[in-house]
C-alpha cells in the first residue's frame, strides 16, 4: 500500500499546526514522540515535518520555493518566527518564553486565518467510531494500529484532520526577492 | 428647477457605495440587474493594496493611510500595483505598517484634516511633522488618491463593467460642514469619478440594517418611532435622529437631525488605553522608546478587543517584543485588566452622565497647536446628552408622527437605537450607552429605547451606501431629510456704530432646514453690493435648530447654542465687460445638488449671469477669529 505525498502547502500547513498541538497538547506531543522513535510501522509513514521543513529547496514536484519563502517572510512578520526558533530558549526561564511564545502565537494564528481557510477532514467528534468504506481516500486518512484484513474499515477517529480549503498568499512583484524573509533594520 | 425624479444611465448595472473613512475605505456593491425588490445582490470588493515591499493582497478594507518613501528606501518594484508600476506612494495596509516606524513619511486621519477649519485643505501640509525634505501633499490629495484607488481597484475586478459607468455614493460624516462636502465632491471628481452622490453615514448604517433585514424593518419600527444612530468611527463620532412617519399608509423615514461634528473615535480610545499602560511600565521602572509605545499600542488594541469581547476574561497579558532578532531576551511583558480599560474607555469616553451634563469645554491654550481639533471634552456621553437636549423639539412639527411630543420632555426622547462603528462592536460600550439612555428615559417618565440588532458594524456604511443607490432608483424605502442646518449669511446692522465695538450684525437666512437634493431656494429680497474685481468676504452661519426659518428671515439676535459660525464664503465678480471698481448689486441664492452640496450664486439683479459663491477652505475663517 503507498501513501500519496502531501503537497508542500499541506505539509507546511501540517508542520505548523504540529508544532502547536505539541506545544500546546501533551497527549499530541506523547504520540509524536512515539511515533518518531518507534521501528516503523507496517504502514510506510512520513515524519511529522519539523517546521524547517519549509526550508527550500523543496522536492515536491510542484514546489515553488518563492511560496515557501513567502510563508516564512509572513511568519517573520506577524509572528517573529524565525526570531523565535533561531534563539537559543536554554538559557531563560519559563516565564519569558512563555511572554515571548505569545507573540509567536498570535502571530502565527493570524497569518494562518488570514492566509488559509481550514476545515476539518471528518466532522465527526473525535473519539466517535466511523466506517471507512472500500476507496476511501488514503491521502486524507491515515489509518493507524492493527491494519490489517479489507475494508469496509472501522475504527476510532483519533484526529480529525486538517484540509486546506483556500489559500491566499500575496502576490509578488516581479523580481521581487523573497529570499529576504526579514529585512535588516536600521534606523536614522 | 431640477425636480425631475432621479433618472438612470443605461448602463448602470452597479450603484457602488464607498466608505471614505478617517482610518478604513471599503467598496461595496449592489447588482440591480440581479436584484429584485427586497431581494438585493449585494457584496464588498475585495481591495488589492500593498501589504508589504512588493507584495499586494486582497482585503475588504483599505486603510486609509498614505506612506511618501524616501527614494532609496524601497527597491524597484516594490510599489507596483496589479494596475500601475508607475507609483511613488503606497496606499493601504503596507502604508499603515511601514508608517508606523517611519511617521514623518505616514499622512494619516486625512479626513479629519480635511473638515479642518483652521487649515488651508488644498495645500501641501501633510504629514504635518514631516521635515522639509518630504515632499507633503494637501489632506485634498490624500483623499484623491485613496478614491483612485478604489476606482483602480474596481476596474482591476470588474473589467466589464467600467467604474465610471456605475452609479457611485460617497459617504460622509452628517456632521461635515458644506465646504467639507465641497471638498469630499472635489476629491471624488478630480479622482475621476463621474457618477456621484453623496450619502451621510448614519443614514448608511440604517440603509444597512433595513437592507439585512430583507423587508422586515417594517415589523420592527412603526410610526411615531425615533430612531437615534449613534456611529463611533475610527476618527469621528456622528449622531443623527430619524423619525419614523405614516403618511397614505406606507413608513416614511426623515432624518430629523443631525449632531456637531465630534473628533473623537475609536483610536483615540485605544491611544488612551496605550498610554495608561505605558504609564504603569513607566511606574515600574521600564521606559519605553517610540518603537516599542507603538507596539504597544498594537498589543493594547488586541487586549481590548479580548476584554471586550468576554466579559468573564479579567486580565489580558501584553508583550511588546523586542526590536532585534533575540525575541525572548528583550521583550517586555504586562497586562491589561479589566479594570484599566474601564477606567481608561468606560469611564474616559462614555462616563455615566446625566442628560442636563453639557461638554465640558476647556479653555485653549494661549497658543493653538496647529494640529486636529479633536474635542475637547472626550466624553462621548456627555456630547449625547447635549444632542438630545438641543433637539428636544426635532420632530415636534411634523405631519404623521404620532409620538406624543410632550412639551414638558427636557430632552428628545428616542424609542430605537441604531449603533455603528467598530467601537460599538463591543456589547460592553453598546450596552454602556443605552442603559444610561434609558436611565434619562424613565427620569424622565418615557419608556425605554431598544436596541436594533443585525447590523455588521465594519462595512454597514459601505453597504448601506451601495444600497442607497439601488433605493435612489425606487427599489426600495428612502430617508428623507435633505439639509439638516438652515445656513445665513451676516449682515452688518443699520445700528448706529459705537466706537469700540464691532458693528452688530444681523443673520440673514439664505437657505432654509431640509432642503432636498436638486431643489432651490427660493430668492432673498436682499441686496448685496459687490465691488467687481475685488473678492468680497462674508461671514456664514449654520443652525441646526431653527427649522421655521425661510429665506430673506433676518435674525437680530439668537441664542448661544443656535446658530454656530461656519467658514466665511467669498464672492468675486470676474472683470470681464465691466470696470474694476464699479459695484453691483447681487443677491444671493442657494441650490442643493443632485450630489447633495450646498452651492451659492450671486445673481446680478436684472441681469442673467450667475457667479459661483465659493466656501473658504483656506483655514482663514471662522477657526481664526474667537
Amino acid at each position: 500500500m503507498t501513501r500519496p505525498i502531501p503537497s508542500l502547502t499541506r505539509r507546511i500547513a501540517l508542520a505548523f499546526g504540529s508544532f502547536f498541538s505539541i506545544l500546546s497538547r501533551p497527549d499530541f506531543a506523547a504520540d509524536v514522540d512515539q511515533l518518531r522513535t518507534a521501528p516503523l510501522p507496517s504502514v510506510p509513514v512520513i515524519p511529522a515535518p519539523e517546521p524547517v521543513a519549509v526550508t527550500p529547496p523543496a522536492p515536491a514536484p510542484q514546489a515553488a520555493p518563492a511560496a515557501a519563502l513567502q510563508l516564512l517572510g509572513l511568519l517573520q512578520r506577524e509572528a517573529r518566527f524565525i526570531d523565535f526558533i533561531e534563539e537559543d530558549i536554554a538559557a531563560y526561564g519559563d516565564a519569558d518564553i512563555g511572554a515571548a511564545a505569545r507573540v509567536v502565537h498570535e502571530g502565527c494564528r493570524k497569518v494562518l486565518r488570514e492566509h488559509f481557510s481550514l476545515a476539518p477532514v471528518r466532522t465527526e467528534a473525535e473519539g466517535s467510531r466511523i466506517t471507512l468504506p472500500a476507496g476511501f481516500d488514503a491521502a486524507a486518512i491515515r489509518l493507524t494500529g492493527n491494519v490489517v484484513g479489507q475494508p469496509p474499515f472501522a475504527g476510532t477517529l483519533s484526529h480529525r484532520g486538517w484540509r486546506v480549503t483556500d489559500t491566499r498568499l500575496p502576490r509578488l512583484a516581479d523580481g521581487h526577492d523573497a529570499a529576504i524573509v526579514a529585512q535588516a533594520q536600521v534606523e536614522l | 428647477m431640477n425636480d425631475a425624479p432621479h433618472t438612470t444611465p443605461a448602463m448602470a448595472r452597479y450603484t457602488l457605495g464607498i466608505d471614505l473613512g478617517t482610518t478604513h475605505c471599503a467598496l461595496s456593491w449592489v447588482d440591480t440587474a440581479a436584484s429584485d425588490g427586497d431581494k438585493v445582490v449585494q457584496g464588498v470588493l475585495q481591495i488589492p493594496q500593498l501589504t508589504g515591499p512588493g507584495a499586494t493582497e486582497d482585503r475588504a478594507l483599505l486603510p486609509s493611510f498614505l506612506y511618501l518613501p524616501h527614494a532609496s528606501e524601497l527597491a524597484p518594484g516594490d510599489l507596483t500595483l496589479p494596475w500601475t508600476a508607475a507609483q511613488d506612494f503606497a496606499v493601504g495596509e503596507f502604508a499603515r505598517t511601514r508608517g508606523a516606524a517611519t511617521p514623518i513619511r505616514l499622512v494619516s486621519s486625512a479626513k479629519s484634516w480635511l473638515c479642518h477649519p483652521g487649515v488651508d485643505r488644498r495645500a501641501a501640509i501633510l504629514p504635518a511633522e514631516a521635515p522639509p525634505e518630504v515632499a507633503r501633499i494637501s489632506p485634498l490629495e490624500a483623499s484623491i488618491r485613496y478614491l483612485a484607488h478604489l476606482r483602480a481597484a474596481w476596474n482591476q475586478a470588474h473589467p466589464e463593467a467600467p467604474f465610471d459607468a456605475q452609479e457611485v455614493t460617497v459617504t460622509i460624516p452628517a456632521s461635515f460642514d458644506p465646504a467639507a462636502r465641497e471638498l469630499t465632491l472635489e476629491a471624488a471628481k478630480a479622482a475621476g469619478y463621474q457618477q456621484l452622490t453623496l450619502l451621510e453615514e448614519p443614514q448608511a448604517a440604517l440603509y444597512s440594517w433595513i437592507q439585512r433585514s430583507a423587508g422586515q424593518w417594517r415589523k420592527e419600527v412603526r410610526r411615531g418611532d425615533t430612531i437615534l444612530v449613534v456611529d463611533v468611527g475610527g476618527g469621528t463620532t456622528d449622531l443623527s435622529l430619524i423619525a419614523v412617519l405614516e403618511r397614505d399608509g406606507n413608513l416614511e423615514l426623515h432624518r430629523v437631525a443631525v449632531g456637531e461634528h465630534i473628533l473623537l473615535g475609536g483610536d483615540n480610545m485605544d491611544l488612551a488605553l496605550a498610554y495608561g499602560v505605558a504609564r504603569k511600565l513607566a511606574g515600574q521602572g521600564t521606559q519605553l522608546d517610540a518603537w516599542q509605545t507603538r507596539a504597544l499600542a498594537h498589543a493594547c488594541r488586541n487586549a481590548k478587543e479580548t476584554l471586550l469581547g468576554d466579559a468573564t476574561v479579567q486580565t489580558v497579558p501584553v508583550v511588546v517584543p523586542s526590536r532585534g532578532s533575540k525575541l525572548i531576551g528583550g521583550s517586555v511583558r504586562t497586562e491589561v485588566t479589566r479594570e484599566e480599560l474601564t477606567q481608561s474607555l468606560l469611564e474616559g469616553f462614555f462616563p455615566q452622565a446625566e442628560v442636563t451634563d453639557a461638554p465640558h469645554n476647556r479653555a485653549r491654550g494661549g497658543l493653538t497647536q496647529l494640529g486636529l481639533p479633536y474635542a475637547q471634552d472626550a466624553a462621548i456621553t456627555r456630547h449625547l446628552a447635549a444632542f438630545l437636549r438641543r433637539q428636544r423639539g426635532a420632530t415636534a412639527e411634523m405631519d404623521g408622527f404620532d409620538q406624543p411630543s410632550g412639551g414638558d420632555a427636557s430632552f428628545l426622547h428616542p424609542t430605537a437605537v441604531l449603533f455603528n462603528g467598530g467601537v460599538l462592536k463591543s456589547d460592553l460600550i453598546a450596552e454602556r450607552v443605552l442603559s444610561l439612555l434609558n436611565g434619562w428615559l424613565a427620569a424622565d417618565g418615557a419608556p425605554p429605547a431598544r436596541r436594533l440588532e443585525g447590523a455588521d458594524l465594519d462595512l454597514a456604511v459601505a453597504r448601506g451606501a451601495a444600497y442607497y443607490g439601488y433605493v435612489r432608483r425606487g427599489r426600495g424605502v428612502r430617508i428623507r431629510g435633505g439639509t439638516a442646518q438652515a445656513y445665513y449669511v451676516a449682515v452688518e446692522s443699520a445700528m448706529p456704530a459705537i466706537p469700540g465695538m464691532e458693528p452688530p450684525i444681523q443673520a440673514l437666512c439664505v437657505a432654509p432646514f431640509g432642503m432636498e437634493e436638486g431643489t432651490d431656494a427660493a430668492l432673498p429680497a436682499q441686496e448685496f453690493g459687490l465691488v467687481v474685481g475685488e473678492p468680497v468676504q462674508f461671514r456664514f452661519f449654520g443652525s441646526s435648530v431653527r427649522r421655521q426659518d425661510q429665506v430673506g428671515t433676518l435674525l437680530d439676535f439668537w441664542g448661544p447654542d443656535e446658530l454656530h459660525e461656519l467658514e466665511g464664503i467669498e464672492a468675486s465678480l470676474p472683470a470681464q465687460g465691466r470696470t474694476a471698481g464699479e459695484i453691483v448689486r447681487v443677491k444671493l441664492h442657494a441650490r442643493v445638488t443632485e450630489a447633495g452640496t450646498l452651492e451659492l450664486e450671486a445673481l446680478p439683479v436684472g441681469g442673467t449671469e450667475r457667479w459661483k459663491v465659493e466656501f473658504d477652505a483656506r483655514g482663514e475663517g471662522a477657526a481664526t477669529r474667537p
